[in-house]
């Protein structure tokens, strides 16, 4: 391998680990609260999209700075959590706390059908395009090639979600908190905390990362019926590989499967896909509980 | 009242009886019966946009203007044959076991005369088999997979569009006939049917016209994938004279947002088998000079003539200004082949509604206008239809502000489609023996 593809298979994997990282960091921290594998996260990924779709195309057609259409997604992203977060979370899942985790399973597959709908009620079945917002960062040249520097931007907002998630859960007294809740709900119930509004706040975090990650995509992508499935496909990897409920481990693991799914389209792309699944696997075998996921001991 | 008049009222009565019998033998089908017709096209899911929605505004559009009776000849007469057409449409979403089940539901449950539909090549190989084995009319209105009668014979099933061989050889024959340097190929398609079958296709359509031509990167993301940076790399680091893609839908816009600014199109020509429909969308984010096709000579590859004319401009008045794309024409061509079929059958069978049989040997090996141009049931023991093709470039038109076509090419249906005794691959691979393109 020579080190003009090397370097490229590095920089297409960070740019495509970030992306799976953001999304993937509001799935891992879902779990590592809730215990809940939520299968509507593609769904609220797709939700982000559309809400920043249709935020920027309206400040496009009243001709305001481009620059805004950023502050723009992370406010659409924003409004999605403030109200999907705890409509779906004290709305619906809330009911099913306590019960088996497979009920759980399809009740959060049963949203993400009833969000696929939801979104072609409210935006219809044709696409929206916001792609001015690509073009902000300008190119950037790396080797012979020619990249967009949005995409590295994508990679620095990647690096401060993870930088803000690990932050505010390790070094503020509300993160302590939902750590509290995480290892013993009951424990901390009985300490005074009130741990149905920190499950509300962690799904909305969860959501909002989901969103954020829609929404920060849609510049590049035609935002239509269907871009929910394959993000939280790739997701599930990701979060399986690092360990579930793993912050660190979200970000090891998109980075695995960004690098594994660059190197194969480079240089043996009819393995793209299986690369991603056979890195998982490999993972499974070795670490069934996943790089960062520590083996708990049942608490009775 | 005397014996002679009872006689004169019983005759009368018995006249108008007779009368009204001989009547009654063509009224209910020329004024009162109902064809009742299935129509199957995607109205969720990622085909939706691009296919299912605008093949299912066609559906509608035709069937309201045959049951009023304002199409243009030969298409005016009311309903089908003086029937009025009832449609029913449903969601081509949910995979080749779903549709197999909701085709049984429209001839079992919902009484379908005849089912028109279909885009997705998985779908059109399963429901085939099952209409043939309940004896039903199914008529395939998109799909493009040749397998569906090199690999099997139907009495009752019928396409009345070409396969996707017509739209590879007929993109290598352009690239041959305006002299694009072509000797390095690189290649972009979906990791399914569609993409694999295209790609084979084309590379062997390829060779036959230029030896020498070879593929460079083959790159085959999944279905739906959205991300492309790694594949833009991949054929930005190895630049070929061409990159051919039969990339569609979201997936196509999605390549070409993220390509355009990295420059990829500088470096080669890019070259699109099935593009047309991305363009209204992507408006003049559409790069320049694409070479592309729209399986038929269709929308804004389509030859003047008065029924396109007409077409466009009921189409436009009724679902705005946007360019008709593709599958808005297959669906019309197939409504237009299905109607003069069912006319035909009907007046051979004394002005009766005709039976399924009936209404298939009228369909096999009929010919019709349309408006993408002529259609010939050629192929398949007259089951598989041929058609005309172009190729052209996109130009943005700032002043209608729409992606057009310059540098049309139109071949004949000869010219671009297999003979009725070879497959479509056989016939690449032997150089297009028998194509006439003159």
């Amino acid at each position: 391998m020579n080190a003009n593809l090397a370097i490229t298979i590095a920089v297409d994997g960070v740019v495509y680990a970030s992306w799976l990282f953001i999304v993937s960091l509001g799935l891992t921290l879902v779990f590592g609260v809730l215990k809940i594998l939520n299968m509507a996260h593609g769904s609220v990924y797709a939700v982000g999209a559309y809400m920043a779709a249709s935020v920027v195309g309206l400040m496009a057609s009243r001709g305001m700075p481009l620059p805004l259409s950023l502050l723009a997604m992370l406010f659409a992203a924003a409004g999605v959590a403030a109200i999907l977060g705890p409509l779906l979370e004290r709305g619906l899942l809330a009911r099913f706390y306590g019960r088996d985790e497979v009920l759980l399973l399809l009740v959060t597959y049963a949203l993400f059908l009833m969000l696929e709908d939801g979104t072609k009620l409210v935006w219809g079945v044709n696409p929206y395009y916001v792609s001015e917002p690509y073009g902000l960062f300008g190119n950037v040249s790396i080797g012979t090639l020619s990249f967009v520097g949005y995409d590295f931007a994508m990679v620095g907002l990647a690096v401060l979600c993870g930088i803000g998630t690990w932050f505010g859960l390790n070094r503020t007294v509300a993160g302590k908190i939902v750590l509290a809740v995480i290892h013993n709900p009951e424990m901390s119930a009985s300490m005074g905390v009130n741990v149905n509004r920190v499950y509300s706040a962690a799904f909305s975090a969860g959501v909002f990362l989901a969103a954020l990650g829609g929404a920060f995509t849609a510049p590049m992508i035609s935002v239509q019926p269907g871009i929910s499935v394959s993000v939280i496909i790739v997701s599930f990897a990701v979060v399986i590989i690092g360990g579930l409920g793993s912050i660190e481990g979200a970000a090891i693991g998109a980075l695995i499967v960004g690098l594994a799914r660059a190197a194969a389209v480079h240089m043996m792309p009819e393995v793209e896909l299986f690369s991603i699944y056979l890195v998982m696997t490999a993972v499974l075998v070795f670490r069934p509980e996943g790089i960062f996921q520590a083996v708990k001991a049942r608490l009775i | 009242m005397g014996k002679g008049q009872g006689s004169a009222w019983r005759g009368g009565a018995l006249g108008v009886a007779a009368v009204a019998a001989a009547m009654g033998m063509a009224l209910p089908a020329q004024a009162e019966e109902v064809f009742k017709l299935g129509v199957v096209t995607f109205l969720s899911g990622q085909a939706a946009e691009s296919f299912g929605v605008p093949a299912g505004n066609a559906a509608k559009l035709l069937v309201d203007v045959f049951n009023k009776g304002v199409a243009p000849k030969p298409y005016d007469k009311k309903g089908f044959g003086g029937m009025r057409i009832d449609m029913v449409m449903i969601d081509e979403a949910g995979g080749a076991t779903k549709q197999v089940q909701e085709l049984r539901n429209l001839y079992q449950r919902e009484n379908v005369d005849a089912v028109v539909g279909y885009i997705g090549s998985g779908d059109c190989l399963a429901v085939s088999p099952a209409a043939e084995e309940m004896k039903k009319l199914l008529v395939l209105m998109d799909c493009g997979t040749p397998r569906i009668f090199e690999e099997a014979s139907y009495k009752y099933v019928f396409r009345t569009a070409s396969h996707a061989a017509m739209d590879n050889v007929a993109l290598a024959r352009y690239i041959k006939s305006r002299k694009v340097k072509a000797d390095t190929m690189n290649l972009i398609n979906q990791d399914y049917a569609w993409g694999q079958d295209s790609r084979t296709d084309f590379v062997g359509a390829m060779q036959q016209m230029n030896p020498a031509a070879k593929a460079q990167a083959d790159l085959l993301p999944k279905f739906g994938s959205g991300q492309y940076n790694s594949e833009i790399s991949a054929l930005a680091l190895q630049p070929a004279d061409i990159v051919y893609s039969s990339l569609w839908g979201g997936d196509l816009q999605a390549f070409l947002l993220q390509a355009t600014p990295r420059g990829l199109f500088a470096k080669s020509q890019l070259v699109l088998s099935a593009a047309d429909h991305a363009f209204p969308s992507l408006g003049e984010k559409t790069p320049n000079g694409i070479i592309f096709g729209a399986r038929g000579a269709y929308g804004i590859l389509a030859q003047k003539s008065a029924l396109n004319d007409w077409f466009w401009k009921t189409y436009q008045d009724a679902h705005g200004p946007a360019a008709v794309v593709q599958a808005s024409y297959r669906m019309a061509q197939s409504l237009m082949g299905v109607k003069l079929a069912v006319e035909k059958a009907m007046a051979a069978a004394g002005g009766k509604k005709p039976t399924p049989e009936q209404i298939a040997e009228a369909l096999a090996n009929s010919e019709w206008e349309s408006p993408g141009g002529p259609v010939r049931m050629a192929l398949a023991n007259g089951h598989q239809a041929i058609q005309n093709i172009a190729i052209g470039r996109t130009r943005w038109d700032a002043g209608k502000k729409m992606v057009m076509a310059e540098d049309i090419q139109h071949f004949k249906a000869e010219c671009v489609n297999p003979p009725a005794n070879m497959k479509s691959l056989d016939w690449i691979k032997a150089g297009f023996p028998g194509a006439k393109c003159d």
